[in-house]
């Protein structure tokens, strides 16, 4: 009933501010071409298409998966459009891994993108709605308290935040994808960048880039024609929770655990931190490195913060997090998700190269949205599941 | 493959605008029939997905709100698509099929009336060439009407005939927004809208909402007592640029068709999405459906319309029936974009 699936191309475009060089249907093809190529595949090899991205008012484009189907070649095809807020490029990847799984198709391209600069994303977030309860605070407003939470619960030293951007900053510029490169970065620069939303620093935030991402999926028979190693996909979980109400912990929400547990039991994992290489995690905002680290598992409650104290998430340490330099790189929001998984397959395809985590064989992908109440994740290995 | 069924269907009676309820409180009804239909307690379900768009409703996210009040405590596995609650359906039919979950609750609702709908949708246009023209969708549809004329040799009175035989169908549709008892030359006395269309030839603008659920072989047998079966589903896409495609025609709808098994054997009905009369008789040419196939029986598109709801409404009409033992073996299509471009074709079965 369930066939096996594997990650067969990767292709990304360089993620930037304003990338006014390209249209919507240029950058994705950028990402697109790149992809099929590392696949060593053709429009006609390709079964099934889906997309994703997040709310369409980013761009102004109403359901764009229509307008897209010429530069996609999508005529006499297969497409789905999914948006589950910023899990959306996690739930793309995974609704496409399905159709696989299901045994309806043999390839199926995954393309995910957004062009932020064609709008405004902090606008498009904060419209006051009608019998809504209006945040107008963008992201980073909404997730400073939860953050403030978190530290009055765990004790974790002040500066765990800059430690996290200086982690992932330094690693970014390993990655030629990344949108922000300061090849200058130091503790120092962070602890002195403006404060945002306190405890977030302008340095210990994502950027708003434009960027796609696409992938290439492919059936166990599928994989053999293409050249590359394949990630082959282990395990596949989805959890959602409301967004308002009195019993959820949003600091620490039980979908992510819940999905995460699901994850690891499907994947036959008993000890996540011993059983997995890497991790690239979804982390917006410096601080849910550790808050993310204890969701998942791989830190007891109240101890995230010591794996980055420690080193350990490190691209030297033991337990490599964000090695590509994460959403604090480069933050396509539609995308970004589907990076963390397609940045998983790269890890175990040995692919990754100046930001290579040695012998990674098995990695994990995570998105989540919304206001900490959307997961999506998968765990890809070099080896058969 | 699996055998999986729509095993229960509710849907809100489609209004012109509903001022006294938001969109989560026209759904939440509907919602609550559909899963107390199926006979499957809410907590075992073990699949949710819905259909939405965000344009629609003037906010971004507008799924998060409707999700709130279906209920995701404890956490659920949940997706959303920002298309026709039909692309939902199939995404949870192919959940199914990986045998990840035995049953899914696949739910749509939009509120039409917000905004200027003709002119809403017209940004689903290429961006850069077209969408600044502002073309709207019955400038559109009308364009689509006159190269279906001119290549199939049809009639203005044929395209008025659907429109008259569509209404009074939907006499006996409760749910139904339009319904009435007119002749083709009372219809064809009107002015032009935009011609070749009349006003009766463009659906209404709606407010509604829809919910199924499906189950997978044992349990829809155990739950339902003439389980819908799906004996085949397919979509399919076709070239965005009005000028690459054979507007007279539905290749995709075509080709939906034959890969989901229309074909195969007889069809006792067919629900057809086709929010213009032309593109009823599009449609079923591309389905190969004989003269003698009831369409829309339930007034159809052209009796209430309601975005990201009409195409799951025909899904659900069609089950509807089989589910009643009034018939064996239903068609359903669902459409999204301008002129038709892109096509779901389900096929509905009783009796295994």
């Amino acid at each position: 009933m369930s066939q096996r699936c594997a990650v067969v191309g990767i292709g990304q475009t360089k993620h930037d501010t304003m990338r006014v060089d390209v249209s919507l249907n240029g950058l994705v093809r950028e990402a697109v071409d790149r992809a099929m190529a590392d696949a060593d595949v053709g429009w006609r090899d390709i079964d099934a298409i889906v997309v994703g991205k997040a709310p369409d008012m980013f761009e102004g484009t109403m359901m764009p998966e229509l307008y897209l189907a010429d530069a996609l070649a999508a005529g006499g095809k297969p497409v789905l459009r999914v948006h589950t807020a910023g899990s959306v490029g996690g739930s793309t990847g995974i609704v496409a891994a399905s159709l696989i799984k299901a045994g309806v198709h043999e390839r199926v391209l995954v393309v995910t993108y957004e062009k932020q600069s064609e709008g405004n994303a902090m606008w498009a977030l904060t419209v006051r709605m009608p019998f809504q309860q209006a945040i107008v605070a963008g992201a980073g407003g909404y997730f400073a308290p939860l953050i403030r939470a978190y530290i009055a619960r765990s004790g974790a030293p002040a500066d765990t935040g800059i430690r996290v951007a200086l982690k992932d900053r330094q690693n970014g510029l390993r990655n030629p994808h990344s949108h922000l490169a300061f090849p200058d970065i130091s503790y120092e620069m962070i602890a002195d960048s403006p404060m945002l939303w306190d405890p977030i620093r302008y340095l210990e935030t994502c950027p708003s880039s434009d960027g796609a991402c696409a992938v290439v999926l492919a059936s166990e028979t599928a994989a053999r024609r293409s050249p590359g190693p394949a990630a082959w996909i282990h395990a596949t979980a989805m959890r959602s929770e409301p967004t308002m109400f009195a019993g959820r912990d949003d600091v620490n929400p039980r979908a992510g655990r819940d999905c995460a547990a699901e994850l690891y039991r499907r994947a036959g994992i008993t000890d996540p931190r011993r059983d997995l290489d890497c991790a690239e995690v979804y982390v917006p905002f410096s601080w849910y490195e550790p808050m993310w680290m204890e969701n998942l598992g791989f830190a007891p409650e109240g101890q995230g913060w010591r794996m980055t104290q420690d080193g350990v998430t490190a691209l030297d340490g033991d337990f490599p997090v964000n090695a590509s330099g994460g959403v604090l790189s480069s933050n396509p929001i539609g995308a970004s998700g589907l990076i963390r998984f397609a940045e998983a397959a790269l890890q175990v395809r040995g692919k990754a190269g100046a930001y290579q985590v040695d012998g990674a064989r098995k990695a994990m992908g995570h998105a989540y949205g919304g206001g900490s109440q959307f997961f999506a994740m998968w765990i890809v290995g070099s080896e058969k599941p | 493959m699996r055998q999986v069924a729509v095993v229960s269907f509710a849907q809100s009676r489609s209004v012109r605008r509903e001022t006294d309820l938001n969109e989560v409180e026209m759904l939440m009804p509907v919602v609550q029939e559909a899963v107390a239909r199926s006979g499957l307690q809410k907590r075992e379900i073990g699949f949710t997905v819905s259909g939405s768009s965000d344009y629609l409703a003037g906010g971004p996210f507008s799924f998060v709100g409707a999700l709130d009040a279906v209920g995701a405590w404890p956490p659920i596995v949940e997706s959303h698509v920002e298309m026709d609650g039909a692309f939902a359906l199939y995404e949870a039919w192919v959940k199914l099929q990986t045998g990840e979950a035995d049953s899914a609750l696949v739910y749509a609702f939009g509120k039409s009336s917000l905004g200027d709908v003709a002119e809403i949708v017209t940004l689903q246009l290429d961006p850069y060439y077209v969408a600044p023209l502002w073309p709207d969708a019955v400038s559109l549809a009308a364009l689509q009407a006159r190269a279906f004329l001119e290549a199939s040799g049809k009639t203005e009175r044929d395209l008025a005939a659907v429109a008259v035989r569509s209404r009074r169908d939907a006499r006996k549709n409760p749910m139904a927004q339009l319904s009435g008892e007119r002749s083709v030359e009372d219809v064809l006395a009107e002015p032009y809208l935009v011609a070749p269309l009349r006003r009766h030839d463009c659906p209404p603008i709606s407010d509604g909402a829809a919910a199924i659920v499906l189950a997978a072989d044992d349990v829809a047998r155990r739950v339902c007592r003439r389980p819908a079966w799906i004996g085949g589903i397919d979509h399919r896409m076709e070239p965005h640029a009005l000028g690459l495609r054979d507007l007279a025609r539905s290749r995709s709808t075509a080709e939906a068709g034959e890969r989901a098994g229309v074909g195969r054997a007889a069809v006792d009905l067919a629900e057809l999405h086709a929010p213009f009369t032309h593109q009823e008789l599009i449609l079923r040419d591309a389905l190969r459906l004989d003269d003698h196939v009831p369409v829309n029986p339930s007034g159809g598109a052209l009796a209430a319309n309601p975005l990201m709801v009409a195409g799951l409404i025909r899904i659900g009409e069609a089950a509807r029936r089989i589910m009643d033992g009034d018939a064996k073996r239903a068609v359903a299509h669902a459409t999204s974009g301008p002129c038709l471009q892109q096509n779901l074709v389900c096929v509905l079965e009783g009796g295994r």
